[in-house]
């Protein structure tokens, strides 16, 4: 490197008007820059057709302010939302706390901690519409696989789970807690295989025990990684179509509708599109800050997924 | 600063070695409530696609009456949901794998074009990108059915290929630009000097070195396409176009009650992603430390 840069004033010679740069500093030139502009017209292309003009189309559908006036009106909207936001508040964090104490557990040394894990991938691997399928038939009154294993193991009847309103919210986000655990389990587990074991040496040589290594040790180091899986699965809880579609399917009664599946009813079962898009961009204002605080945190401590 | 260690109680063996017990015990019982809560719904799935017609209500814990008969007659086509099962399998596959491949082109090209040509405000184009995420999936679908309309590709494959597309490729521009930081510029300076343009540093340079990238992105895109559902039943409803997934979602909205053969087919349908789950789990959890993480 260093011969180059002093051969090259000698090969430029004497009228030198630039002082010279390395070649990766320049900006593009030339042949490069339509190399470049070809490599980026297909992402381009894509995000054109199918992202900014689908956003600003829904925008433009959802800006009548009357829609929004019925939809307040609607008695069944404000329960929406509150599902939404039991769906998003109770099932991710429940989800996240227990994950990161399962991350803990999967990092023990017995023989039988690998299959167990690969086991507990395994709802993770499953598709989600079997597996809300399989759910949702476990709980159904008659002749459900959960109610017949409740006769078996206590002699108790099962209550009829689709029935009672918080029964059946209480099955969606187990729903959605059996699927994605396992994946926030991994990342947490890839969280904590990223800690030097030498810091948690050095902690037992200066005498702390188990549970001060955890509260001085590890969780401030995964402090940060768990603030941004929490807020980007609130994102992409509040946006939730599957779990509460397929197995509560709103039972009882339309009483446990999401803002997606509501949103999906009025839309496509009503024939009122606009009303059922007015309904999701009404989740907009929680979303947007949500969406800001992640990518400042995402940029501002490089905590990568 | 103190100059003493703190001082820990020094108990009995006996009792070091029932705390050890007692560790080792709530562990396995843990890790059995662990096995018994993942494999509940899968043994649901089993059992009841491997009833007869008349075990499925019976209400036992067990199998009351095995047959194969269900499988048979997804296999077979022998029902009028599933008169094209094995085209719609097909469809499904094909799903898979476009998505799969047009994510990793797509996604590698814009990222060498960011990360490797030096875009002087390629971050502006990264962070535009994480913008599909703000508005859920689910809440695009009603403008995108509209949309796919208007472009004219209502109940052709491409529709649902192009739209799971553009929701994995911005995660996977992330993580190529993320692991494409740990590959040095003097490898693209080196080429370029030796008179290669951009098109063969991509080819011979930057693909064989993201291979690990590619492999983890490959398979999440493959994991979120075959998850997918909403995008599936509403671009696609036609017998010929529909994929598995909505074949499947047919039992749940008719009269009869055929659930043997819904089951078996949802068995049927996980079975690709079971087997590509045990032979690449590597490299799905691998994707998750792409990059590493720092707090």
């Amino acid at each position: 490197m260093s011969a180059t840069h002093q051969a090259l004033p000698l090969a430029r010679g004497p009228a030198v008007t630039r002082s010279w740069r390395p070649p990766w500093r320049r900006g593009l030139r030339g042949s490069d820059v339509t190399w470049a502009i070809a490599f980026f017209i297909p992402y381009g292309v894509v995000f054109l057709a199918f992202v900014a003009y689908p956003i600003v189309y829904g925008l433009w559908l959802g800006s009548d302010p009357a829609l929004y006036a019925n939809l307040f009106d609607d008695p069944r909207y404000k329960i929406t939302v509150i599902n939404t936001l039991l769906l998003a508040g109770v099932g991710v964090n429940l989800k996240m706390f227990v994950a990161f104490l399962l991350s803990g557990f999967f990092l023990r040394k017995e023989r039988w901690i690998k299959p167990l894990l690969v086991l507990f991938m395994l709802p993770w691997a499953l598709p989600a519409l079997s597996a809300y399928i399989s759910l949702h038939w476990m709980f159904i009154g008659y002749g459900g696989f959960l109610n017949s294993a409740l006769d078996m193991l206590f002699g108790v009847d099962g209550p009829i789970w689709f029935n009672s309103y918080w029964l059946a919210m209480g099955i969606n986000i187990l729903a959605y807690i059996w699927k994605w655990l396992p994946f926030w389990t991994l990342v947490f587990l890839a969280g904590r295989l990223a800690i030097p074991q030498e810091i948690y040496e050095a902690a037992e040589v200066d005498g702390a025990s188990g549970l001060r290594r955890f509260a001085f040790v590890t969780f401030p180091l995964l402090a940060n990684l768990y603030l941004v899986s929490v807020l980007l699965s609130t994102l992409w809880t509040v946006g939730d179509f599957m779990a509460p579609y397929l197995v509560s399917s709103g039972a009882p009664a339309l009483h446990t509708l999401v803002l997606a599946t509501y949103g999906y009813r009025i839309a496509f079962d009503h024939g009122y599109p606009t009303m059922g898009l007015a309904a999701m961009l009404s989740a907009l204002p929680v979303l947007i800050p949500l969406a800001l605080l992640l990518m400042r945190r995402l940029q501002a401590s490089e905590v990568q997924l | 600063m103190s100059t003493t260690v703190p001082r820990r109680r020094i108990r009995s063996p006996l009792f070091y070695r029932l705390h050890r017990y007692g560790v080792e015990a709530s562990c396995l019982a843990l890790g059995f409530i662990l096995a018994v809560w993942s494999l509940a719904p899968l043994y649901n799935m089993w059992k009841i696609a491997l009833e007869s017609h008349e075990g499925i209500f019976g209400g036992s814990v067990w199998l009351a009456e095995p047959t194969l008969e269900a499988f048979r007659v997804v296999v077979t086509q022998d029902f009028w949901y599933l008169e094209r099962f094995w085209h719609q399998f097909g469809n499904s596959f094909i799903v898979w794998l476009s998505v799969t491949v047009l994510t990793l082109g797509i996604a590698s090209l814009a990222s060498f074009t960011v990360g490797r040509m030096r875009l002087r405000n390629g971050w502006m184009l990264t962070n535009a990108a994480l913008m599909t995420y703000v508005i859920p999936a689910s809440f695009l679908a009603i403008p995108i059915y509209r949309i796919m309309n208007i472009y004219g590709l209502g109940n052709h494959l491409s529709s649902v290929i192009l739209a799971l597309t553009t929701f994995a490729t911005p995660y996977a521009i992330f993580i190529f630009s993320q692991y494409g930081k740990s590959i040095p510029m003097e490898l693209d300076e080196s080429a370029r000097i030796d008179g290669a343009n951009p098109l063969q540093i991509y080819y011979r340079i930057y693909l064989p070195l993201m291979a690990p990238a590619l492999v983890a992105v490959g398979t999440y895109a493959l994991l979120l396409a075959w998850n997918e559902y909403l995008y599936n039943f509403l671009l696609l409803s036609t017998p010929q176009s529909m994929t598995v997934a909505v074949a499947l979602a047919q039992f749940l909205n008719s009269d009869e009650s055929p659930w043997n053969f819904m089951m078996a087919t949802a068995i049927i349908y996980a079975l690709p992603p079971i087997i590509l789950y045990y032979g690449l789990r590597r490299y799905m959890a691998a994707g998750l430390t792409m990059g590493g993480v720092k707090g």
